[in-house]
């Protein structure tokens, strides 16, 4: 226990990590552009300056906090220097806040404003305008970038990976991708948590809006959405709900309104992927070929695994993702059964991720040359389109999916975070080796980046490893490698917390906001009358007329790419 | 460009391919190469287990390293005080007509000349001062720089 004064007032700090958080804690927002806490302390942006007695100016996030300090956080001088600082900043970017895709929730504008900053003394200064639209997730605008290094910190902490990195130095200082190239040929793999590091709009979701309202608008197309289970419980929170509140009804009705033909659930597709991810795992696990098996309903592991473990690609499920299970599944049956050609149908999904939009446009999930899933587009572009296409999305009377497609448990919802895949598998593993007796592993619902846990399951133990951000997959799969951990199924989410925290949600500083998504799609399962997959009535009709072993192994499996030459060649 | 990184890799193995020797391990091979191909750093990155990014940031961030291909002769006008009140100026506009270069071009098409200017080269007695890789010419004149340039091209033809 310390004891600080902030600004005349005394308090008894406990716990925390630096002396900007300590005065947060105290009530006192401390602009910050650099901050954040989930990574390293940078102390690049100064905003955060304070005045603390005896010492002069220190940066509040790189100090820590020792007794008795005494602490000014609102001097004239640091007030003034905060103001030049975003002056400074603003002469150095282009300030085309009206047509910038981060316009109402830009750290930088909401500072500006926030601290009257009503002109800029200093002369426009020649930015970068580059924009990078190579990648078909992320775009990059230099001309928006105010230099705070968090997307070259999440990307080599959290993911451990480095894709982006600060160049040359003084005023010529930038931030490039690989050896300054365009995203695309780099070793990115588009989970955008980049873009939700970024406090400004110098990264963003590539977006699919246009093309999607292209479709809707094409009289001759038939246009099907699919809605990922990590949506339901974040896009609310662009229109005033709380992050976890699920409105399901109301974001069916509002698709139905934008003008989709047919309205359905990914995790109709997702209980499929249980299904075929469950029955590929118990044969390899009883022929002890390929072990550990890796889920592989991640686009980001996947690239990831492709580039940096080409070796342990023969350990990834063969399972398409639950978005591209549907889409197949959805080109095969629905044109067969509306009688209209491939090209007519168009498949739209919408995703809390940037990643998806790689994985729609991989050439082997494609029938010659037409994609399964046509356009993808994130949480954060479906609230976009509700707000251009006007409608009043709190007060909408609430509508139902559309079936089959639309029908599912309570093990597709919970795909949506991590562990959920594993207790979606293992329920069905319950259900196939173990007489329907669903152990309970709570370790399985936890947030730690790695959760390792054995499970028996009647004669057989199962050996569980769950692990979400790249940085923790890196040291795991050493671990692994080095012959010190064994496992069974190995479940990956490249995203910290899994799909509900992914790159194309909504940007968020609320603190428990990710636990409180995945809580809400616990919520959502507990609400379901069917808890694992094959109970799936729909599904089941489906395996018994026509879905057959041949015809599933056709539409549900892939194969993948050793790209770990990439850019040697 | 050099398909096998055999060079490198010896550069490598003699730093052990320690992320941490990453600048050492540069500079040789900028010794060898005469500058920092996009490929080797590729290579250089991938064996040591760091980030292209992370390479190409360091390789920005010293004013040492070069990312382009320098011409066979490197020609330094010294541009401090002495030499451009010696007239230094003149010098470099003869040298970016007899080469053909500019202030954005500094490298000629023939890649056998690559003109720089330094600051000061400590050699102020000898003003105005053009380095040519190694020697140094002192009291310079557009003229004489003219005549060098000439004398290295008609050398450069010989053996060829």
């Amino acid at each position: 226990m310390k004891t600080i004064t902030i600004d005349n007032t005394v308090y008894q700090i406990e716990n925390d990590k630096n002396l900007l958080e300590a005065i947060r804690s105290a009530g006192i927002d401390l602009p910050t552009f650099c901050y954040n806490p989930e990574l390293s302390v940078y102390g690049a942006c100064r905003m955060c300056m304070v005045e603390v007695e005896g010492r002069g100016l220190v940066p509040a996030c790189s100090t820590a906090v020792s007794d008795g300090m005494v602490v000014k956080t609102n001097t004239r001088q640091i007030r003034n220097m905060r103001k030049m600082i975003v002056e400074l900043m603003l002469a150095h970017h282009d300030q085309n806040c009206t047509t910038c895709p981060k316009s109402g929730n830009c750290k930088l504008q909401k500072l500006a404003h926030d601290l009257g900053v009503s002109k800029v003394r200093f002369k426009q200064l020649e930015c970068d305008k580059t924009i990078d639209t190579s990648s078909a997730s992320v775009v990059r605008d230099s001309s928006k970038c105010i230099l705070c290094g968090d997307c070259v910190r999440v990307c080599r902490e959290v993911q451990g990976i480095g894709v982006l990195e600060f160049s040359r130095r003084g005023s010529d200082a930038k931030v490039i991708a690989g050896l300054n190239q365009p995203m695309a040929k780099t070793d990115c793999v588009n989970c955008g948590q980049c873009i939700k590091a970024c406090p400004v709009g110098a990264l963003y979701p590539k977006s699919q809006a246009d093309s999607v309202w292209e479709a809707i608008y094409d009289e001759e197309k038939t246009v099907v959405v699919q809605m990922a289970p990590a949506v339901r419980v974040a896009l609310g929170e662009n229109f005033g709900f709380k992050p976890g509140q699920l409105q399901i009804g109301q974001m069916v009705a509002a698709l139905r309104m934008m003008g989709f033909d047919y309205v359905y659930d990914t995790s109709f597709a997702a209980d499929l992927t249980v299904i075929e991810e469950g029955n590929e795992f118990i044969q390899r696990f009883t022929k002890g070929e390929r072990m550990p098996q890796f889920t592989s309903c991640c686009p980001a592991w996947v690239k990831y695994c492709e580039q940096f473990y080409p070796d342990m690609i023969p350990n990834l499920s063969s399972c398409k993702s639950p978005q591209q299970m549907f889409g197949s599944l959805c080109k095969d049956h629905l044109t067969k059964n509306l009688g209209i050609p491939r090209e007519k149908l168009v498949v739209v999904s919408i995703m809390p991720c940037t990643a998806k939009k790689f994985e729609a446009a991989r050439p082997e999930l494609s029938v010659d040359g037409n994609p399964d899933v046509d356009f993808v587009i994130t949480t954060q572009e479906l609230a976009q389109m509700i707000q251009e296409r006007g409608i009043d999305y709190a007060n909408i009377k609430p509508a139902s999916f559309d079936m089959p497609f639309g029908f599912k448990t309570g093990a597709a919802v919970i795909f949506g975070t991590t562990g959920g895949v594993s207790e979606a598998v293992l329920r069905y593993a319950a259900y196939a080796l173990n007489g329907g007796v669903i152990p309970e592993v709570k370790e399985l619902r936890e947030a730690d980046g790695i959760r390792t846990v054995e499970v028996p399951l009647g004669d057989i133990k199962l050996r569980l490893a769950v692990v979400s951000g790249l940085a923790n997959t890196k040291a795991l799969i050493e671990k692994i490698r080095s012959g010190e951990e064994q496992y069974d199924l190995i479940e990956v989410m490249a995203c910290c917390g899994g799909c509900v925290n992914g790159g194309g949600q909504p940007i968020t500083e609320e603190k428990g906001a990710v636990a409180a998504r995945a809580k809400g799609l616990y919520e959502d399962d507990a609400s379901l009358q069917f808890k694992s997959a094959e109970e799936n009535p729909y599904l089941k009709e489906m395996y018994e007329n026509g879905l057959t072993h041949e015809l599933a192994h056709e539409l549900l499996h892939t194969t993948y790419t050793d790209r770990s030459g990439m850019g040697l060649e | 460009m050099e398909k096998n990184f055999d060079k490198v890799c010896a550069i490598l193995d003699k730093h052990e391919r320690e992320s941490h020797k990453l600048i050492p391990i540069l500079q040789e091979i900028q010794e060898a190469y005469s500058y920092l191909p996009a490929d080797v750093m590729l290579f250089v990155a991938r064996e040591l287990g760091v980030s292209p990014a992370s390479v190409y940031g360091v390789a920005t961030f010293y004013a040492h390293f070069t990312l382009e291909e320098k011409g066979k002769y490197v020609i330094k006008v010294c541009d401090g005080t002495a030499c451009h009140v010696k007239k230094s100026e003149g010098i470099l506009k003869a040298l970016y007509e007899a080469l053909g270069l500019s202030q954005d071009k500094l490298t000629s098409d023939d890649r056998l000349f690559t003109l720089e200017t330094v600051a000061c080269l400590g050699a102020c007695g000898l003003a105005p001062v053009v380095v040519v890789n190694d020697k140094v010419y002192g009291n310079m004149t557009p003229e004489k720089t003219k005549e060098l340039i000439a004398e290295i091209r008609k050398e450069e033809s010989a053996n060829a």
